[in-house]
């Protein structure tokens, strides 16, 4: 039998009205991990099905992204690109972009399209919005082949922090989930959250040095354009790859305590809302 | 471990209703928030926005009366013990509260006030096919509604085959269950379910669903489940179903508990009681009948043809239902709709009075109002019937919905299986037209001979 069934049958559930805080009981979301798993992996598998290019459109959207960048804002506004080639410089952050971006509107979508699973059946709400947070990964993986290729392509090669580049990716998520966390308890309750994720998001992207270098944003603004968690992520995945601009200060200090601050209030707010969700999604 | 699977001690759960809105848009929620402040001065008592569901807000809201939402008890004060190995069934009427308890024991929703004590896993089926997907295959569609109902992977590779088999699906596995025909989508679904083995089984109105055979098929399981020495809660409003597999029954009526104890004792006691007795129901105190300020419902009466006030009725005698009604505003062009329902949930029919009316013309205006449906002699078969009374605005709203206002007993005094007494099955008995004829073919003629009916008018005794 399944650990499941041993680590639940010991003990009694109790069943009564939950007040103040209360904990985030990670055992039963250890219990649940399989659960957490075929969701990401059904959002992964029904994402692309009968499309005709499939798979492809997870090279195709950076892939364009990154051309018309290179024309619009590299060749003819001439945005500086510290010192590197215009095209590597903003695909090495389009991707984690397009994660964050993903990420985000996935997961504040994610409890309104599963309502049926939670007014019918029981498991951590938590699963939720994790799992569709998880489920762009692979698509940032594929499109990071693509990154490696036209780094190859310029003759860039990454520098000796390397190995940081996946802390990024999990700065990327772990971001994208404190919004979402907020965004998706909000949006059960006030479905204008709806249509505010797309402006947020639109917006997000200018104030996220993708088309343009952080070294632009004038150094008296620098504190506050750092409030953004997705600068230091950025820069921070540029430098890991590209080597060639300047590591991340006293900015990616900054981007951690806010992104902290941010999950640990969704994680609250998501935790105290759970138990209404059932009654009103 | 004790004995005692679910000890419920005093379960209650509140929820909203008549609320204009389902969810509330952000304007709502600012409103509410404005208003906050003003509600706490003048209250001088807290105001929680986040609960929305706690008491408290009830009381302010309802003080100001601003949401025009009301509150209502869906579970008050439930205790009950269930054994380890016992079969329950749970019956009552539509919203006497059995999928709100088996909500809360399964964790889904939270209860208001009391507690529940449950020992052992919990498996809950409160719909069948919970999360399939209809772009995902037959095998992943299992895999993932496993994982849903709580399986593990483990657990569903052992027992794939046999849901396969009990599908009977092998050959569409890899096919998008969005090809699949409805019969085999539910099949699938109830298969993935069936092969859950938690030690606590909690089953909603489940069988309702998909065709005789299938439901056949489900029962089947569902008998093998509770033989197997699993202990099984399991609503339903198929008293067969519910006197077949349960040894104990609970009768919920609006949220309260009736009454517990062995089945076919809470059975009969709930049909017998559970629908208004008597030839007519009567609303003496307008603000306590169905409906709003714009409409009031004020009696539904069931008389025989010649205007005798009866409940019980003889198969072959027409009747009609009166529902007297009081519109005291302008409305929108309504309806009012008469649902005839057997004792076990299937409705029979549904009428309405604007049907001889083009679409909006019909506006009544304020007054008294009587609906008269005629329901002619030989329609009904003998047996029980509950009438629900409605009034709607098409497609917009309900004014007033009162299930089980009446109960109709049809009595079998001639008609198809008549005159020899001999039982005749069905919902209805129509008196059809039939012709016997015999055929001359010996002498090629085309012409056949009526041997019966001779003719149909002259009635019968």
């Amino acid at each position: 039998m399944g650990s499941l069934q041993e680590t639940i049958a010991a003990e009694p559930i109790i069943i009564r009205p939950s007040s103040g805080w209360v904990a985030l009981n990670l055992r039963a979301l250890w219990n649940y991990r399989e659960l957490l798993y075929f969701l990401a992996w059904r959002d992964v598998k029904v994402r692309y099905k009968q499309t005709a290019l499939g798979i492809a459109w997870a090279i195709i959207q950076p892939l364009f992204l990154m051309m018309a960048f290179s024309v619009f804002f590299g060749r003819l506004a001439k945005v500086p690109s510290d010192g590197l080639p215009y095209p590597v410089f903003t695909l090495s952050a389009i991707l984690p972009w397009q994660l964050f971006a993903y990420a985000l509107g996935q997961s504040s979508n994610s409890l309104v399209a599963n309502d049926r699973l939670i007014s019918k059946v029981y498991f951590p709400r938590l699963i939720i919005p994790l799992s569709a947070v998880l489920s762009g990964v692979l698509d940032f993986l594929i499109g990071f082949a693509l990154l490696l290729l036209l780094m190859f392509f310029y003759g860039v090669s990454p520098g000796s922090a390397l190995w940081s580049a996946p802390l990024f990716l999990l700065l990327t998520v772990m971001t994208a989930l404190a919004v979402g966390l907020w965004l998706s308890a909000l949006n059960i309750k006030y479905r204008d959250v709806r249509y505010t994720i797309p402006f947020i998001i639109q917006f997000w992207f200018f104030v996220t040095p993708v088309a343009y270098p952080t070294s632009l944003v004038p150094d008296s603004w620098r504190w506050l354009y750092a409030l953004n968690p997705m600068v230091g992520v950025v820069d921070g995945f540029r430098w890991a790859l590209l080597g060639q601009t300047q590591g991340p200060g006293l900015g990616i200090v900054m981007s951690i305590a806010v992104m902290t601050v941010a999950l640990a209030g969704g994680l609250y707010y998501f935790r105290r809302m759970e138990k209404t969700f059932a009654d009103v999604v | 471990m004790s004995n005692v699977a679910i000890r419920a001690e005093g379960l209650s759960k509140l929820y909203p209703i008549g609320q204009r809105e389902p969810y509330y848009t952000l304007r709502d929620g600012l409103a509410h928030l404005f208003a906050a402040p003003l509600r706490w001065l003048s209250n001088g008592r807290q105001v929680s926005t986040a609960a929305s569901l706690s008491p408290s807000r009830s009381a302010s809201q309802a003080a100001n009366g601003e949401l025009q939402s009301e509150f209502v008890w869906a579970l008050k004060d439930v205790s009950f013990e269930i054994r380890h190995g016992e079969v329950v069934g749970i019956i009552g009427r539509n919203g006497a509260g059995k999928s709100t308890l088996l909500k809360i024991l399964s964790q889904i929703t939270e209860p208001t006030e009391g507690e529940a004590r449950v020992h052992g896993r919990v498996g809950s089926l409160l719909e069948v096919g919970t999360g399939f997907h209809p772009e995902l295959t037959g095998r992943e569609n299992i895999y993932l509604n496993g994982a849903i109902l709580g399986m593990m992977k483990k657990e569903i590779d052992r027992k794939f085959d046999e849901i396969v088999a009990f599908a009977e699906v092998e050959k569409f596995l890899d096919t998008p269950a969005k090809h699949y025909s409805s019969g085999m989508y539910m099949r699938l679904a109830f298969a993935v379910a069936a092969h859950l083995e938690p030690e606590i089984l909690l089953v909603d109105e489940v069988l309702a669903v998909g065709d005789a055979a299938f439901q056949k098929k489900c029962l089947g399981k569902m008998g093998e489940v509770a033989k197997g020495g699993r202990t099984v809660l399991f609503v339903s409003h198929s008293m067969a179903a519910i006197n077949r597999l349960c040894r104990r029954a609970l009768w919920l009526d609006t949220g309260k508990i009736q009454s517990i104890g062995n089945t076919e004792s809470v059975v009969s006691a709930y049909l017998s009681a559970c629908v208004g007795e008597g030839d007519e129901r009567v609303w003496e105190n307008p603000g306590q009948a169905p409906g709003n300020e714009k409409i009031r419902l004020r009696a539904v009466r069931i008389r025989t043809e010649m205007g005798h006030a009866a409940n019980t009725l003889a198969t072959e005698a027409a009747f009609f239902i009166d529902v007297v009604y009081d519109i005291l505003d302008d409305l929108p062009p309504l309806r009012i709709v008469i649902k005839v329902t057997t004792l076990d949930g299937t409705t029979v029919f549904l009428t309405r009075d604007n049907y001889q009316n083009r679409w909006g013309t019909d506006v009544r205006r304020p007054g008294r109002y009587t609906s008269r449906c005629h329901i002619p002699g030989e329609l009904l078969n003998a047996g029980s019937y509950t009438l629900t009374v409605s009034a709607e605005v098409p497609f917009v709203t309900f004014l007033f919905l009162e299930e089980d206002v009446l109960r109709l007993v049809v009595e079998r005094t001639g008609g198809m299986g008549g005159e020899y007494a001999e039982s005749w099955p069905g919902i209805i008995c129509p008196p059809l037209r039939w012709d016997v004829m015999s055929v001359h073919e010996r002498f090629g003629s085309t012409d056949s001979v009526l041997v019966y009916p001779k003719a149909r008018q002259g009635g019968r005794t």
